[in-house]
């Protein structure tokens, strides 16, 4: 009984770690259609962003929740502004484009801050499931995981920001021809995408450890995630990462991991098969 | 035809003209440094292996420069071609070709993963071009042209699990990287496993960009085996440190690995996460002799004084370039053939590990082991010393001097 408690946390768990990975990529692909293949040095900054100040002296928690996202989100409109504005609308040139971006913010990280910063311990401890060992931490990231995705779903709804937002994804000509600054609200949606992705990687930095190249270990199942899930942000967000996570962590709890990493694959593969557009090209079409 | 000199023609055979001298280039820069010992690296300086590249290709030049320092090698001065092979096994094979036909070198130092040696070693055993892999692998190369200084599961596995065995108990959970260094080392523990009395419980392969351990930590508690012993290779393997210490489980379960701190991981990893991992290496940057502080020290000159953490990664390159040298200077000349005569007749040097001697039986190294444990600091605590350890070669089945024409890697069931 509580091994099967302890399999339900691990794919809930799992479910969430996409998720969080992927929402900010579902912002900047699923809303602005921009391939961004630095997507996983976004995360990897996020974690340096709560690690170095952490080690400086500052709350754990500060640096995670506030100096992370913040600073990566500012980094994210800068990119907007020099790189990706450039760039609407070309497909391969964005890709080209942002890895190029990956490799030089790699180069960077690895000259300037090494292979050597230490990284930070996951807090608060962990809790007895009968006889199972559970961190705590993996209910952090869960209710983080779920406040964040209530949160965009909230501010794109019910925000005038939001609100516009999606108007102009939806229509730009349209959104200008009626007073609105365009070029801002793509800048601000990148960066809050960016700054999604910064506290993504921020929160995961205790579990996943910092390293200069740890953005490769993200970067595929955010894309795996985002292309399946389909335009919708939270809506393919949520229903790829519940597909996944479900599939890989059944199947790995019931042969091994390999097999899980395989099955999750073939889950991708097949279902972009069935459903080119992602899953919400075909279900829940109307909603974000 | 008459020559017209317009702007089009001067364009077309000037542009033929640049390409005609460009192609010519490389055999030009040959001849000009005609003077100098041309030794070629691969290494994975980019990508996902940069960490343990760097500093691989740091010691080679510590020793390049070493070499040059002290007037050289038969009169001429050193130099280290280098390659980027950038993680990528393909790109191996592209530049071990080019370093054996066309750079022409007198040896080539490099590899790291045990998949890009065996992509090359072929190639260098076909072209006649003398190889050495200074790189911890799974043991078992075979083959006359390849000196592998590096340490095998023999000297690793057969000092670390015993210990781990006497101190925690007989059931082992082995948690492996899915591919040939992974794979051979599970078996080679099963091997030691069942000659020390102990079993495996179980073993788990991870490909390696699995970074999710939820449902292995759940399995490790419910098989609550003595101790777990790792092959975990890469930065997504890293994780299992973060998410096991997180569950709790750093006190309850002991962990041992072949490969947790080759890649500085003793300086990364909160001491909360690390502490109390066990390993066994050739080489530790905590290592206490004289002439250890004589190369830490010459590493701090020549890259400053945050270079990091080298361990035997580095080490065996370093020790690797200075045998291949005491070698030649034995042999008197660069010529492959005296070269190896040189090697297979007992050479030894002093490395910052101590005592290196090369068995010319299996080409591979005789040296110490060091076993430690992760401490409280950022810093490995050794509990023993192993001394002139020897290369594993169970029943003498490798014999390159009774059976030159080897060229195999053998695996644990065949012996």
């Amino acid at each position: 009984m509580d091994f099967f408690a302890v399999v339900v946390i691990q794919v809930v768990y799992a479910i969430a770690t996409l998720a969080l990975i992927s929402i900010g990529l579902a912002i900047i692909y699923g809303m602005m259609r921009v391939i961004n293949f630095a997507h996983g040095e976004f995360l990897m900054l996020g974690g340096y962003a709560t690690v170095i100040p952490t080690h400086a002296g500052i709350n754990l928690w500060f640096s995670m929740l506030v100096i992370a996202p913040v600073t990566i989100g500012l980094f994210g409109v800068v990119v907007e502004r020099l790189i990706v504005r450039r760039l609407y609308g070309r497909v391969i040139e964005t890709m080209l484009a942002t890895w190029g971006l990956s490799l030089l913010i790699i180069g960077l990280v690895s000259w300037i801050i090494g292979y050597y910063q230490e990284g930070a311990a996951p807090p608060l401890g962990s809790i007895l499931i009968g006889s199972y060992h559970v961190s705590t931490y993996t209910f952090f990231v869960i209710l983080a995981t779920s406040v964040i995705v209530v949160g965009v779903y909230v501010f794109f709804k019910f925000t005038p920001h939001g609100l516009i937002a999606q108007g102009t994804m939806q229509n730009d000509r349209m959104a200008a021809a009626l007073g609105v600054n365009v070029h801002k609200v793509y800048a601000v949606t990148f960066g809050l995408g960016a700054a999604l992705s910064g506290l993504a990687g921020a929160i995961l930095a205790p579990m996943f450890g910092v390293m200069p190249i740890i953005g490769i270990t993200y970067i595929t199942k955010a894309f795996i995630v985002v292309v399946s899930g389909g335009s919708l942000v939270i809506g393919g967000t949520a229903s790829a990462s519940v597909l996944f996570g479900t599939i890989s962590q059944i199947v790995t709890f019931a042969t091994t991991p390999i097999v899980g990493e395989v099955a999750l694959l073939v889950a991708a593969v097949l279902l972009l098969r069935l459903l080119p557009q992602g899953i919400t090209g075909r279900f829940f079409r109307r909603g974000l | 035809m008459s020559l017209d000199v317009t702007r089009r023609s001067v364009l077309r055979i000037g542009t033929g003209a640049i390409a005609a001298v460009a192609s010519l280039g490389p055999r030009l820069g040959l001849a000009e440094s005609g003077d100098k010992i041309r030794i070629g690296t691969i290494q994975d300086l980019s990508s996902f292996l940069q960490p343990f590249g760097t500093q691989k290709k740091r010691c080679l030049d510590l020793a390049v420069d070493e070499i040059n320092a002290s007037g050289g090698l038969l009169g001429r001065q050193v130099e280290l071609i280098t390659y980027d092979s950038q993680s990528n096994d393909q790109l191996y094979a592209q530049f071990a070709t080019q370093l054996a036909l066309r750079d022409k070198v007198a040896v080539v130092h490099g590899g790291l993963q045990s998949s890009a040696r065996e992509v090359i070693r072929p190639i260098f055993h076909r072209t006649n071009t003398l190889f050495f892999y200074n790189t911890p692998y799974e043991g078992g190369v075979c083959d006359r042209n390849c000196f592998c200084t590096g340490t095998t599961p023999g000297q690793l596995l057969e000092n670390l699990l015993p210990y781990m065995i006497k101190k925690y108990g007989k059931t082992i959970y082995v948690l492996a990287a899915d591919y040939n260094f992974g794979q051979l080392s599970e078996k080679w523990t099963r091997k030691i496993a069942s000659e020390n009395g102990a079993k495996v419980v179980a073993s788990e392969f991870f490909p390696l960009d699995v970074a999710q351990f939820g449902p292995t930590i759940s399995k490790i508690q419910a098989a609550k085996p003595a101790f777990i012993i790792n092959t975990f290779v890469g930065p997504a393997h890293a994780s299992f440190y973060g998410q096991w210490s997180a569950a709790g489980m750093k006190n309850e379960i002991p962990i041992a690995s072949q490969t947790f701190g080759e890649g500085g991981e003793i300086l990364r990893m909160p001491p909360e996460v690390a502490e109390g991992i066990t390993v066994c290496y050739n080489y530790l940057d905590e290592i206490d002799t004289a002439s250890n502080k004589v190369f830490l020290q010459r590493m701090r000159t020549k890259f400053g004084s945050d270079f990091g953490y080298i361990g035997d990664l580095g080490v065996n390159e370093y020790q690797g370039l200075l045998l291949w040298a005491e070698a030649v200077k034995k042999a008197g000349t660069l010529d492959r053939e005296a070269v190896i005569k040189a090697l297979e007749s007992g050479i030894s040097i002093v490395g910052p590990s101590g005592d290196v001697s090369l068995d010319p039986v299996t080409h591979h190294c005789i040296f110490n082991m060091y076993l430690a444990v992760a401490g409280k600091d950022r810093k490995f605590i050794i509990q023993e010393k192993f001394e002139k350890v020897r290369p594993t070669n169970p029943n003498g089945v490798c014999d390159l001097i009774k059976r030159p024409e080897t060229n195999v890697q053998f695996q644990p069931e065949a012996l």
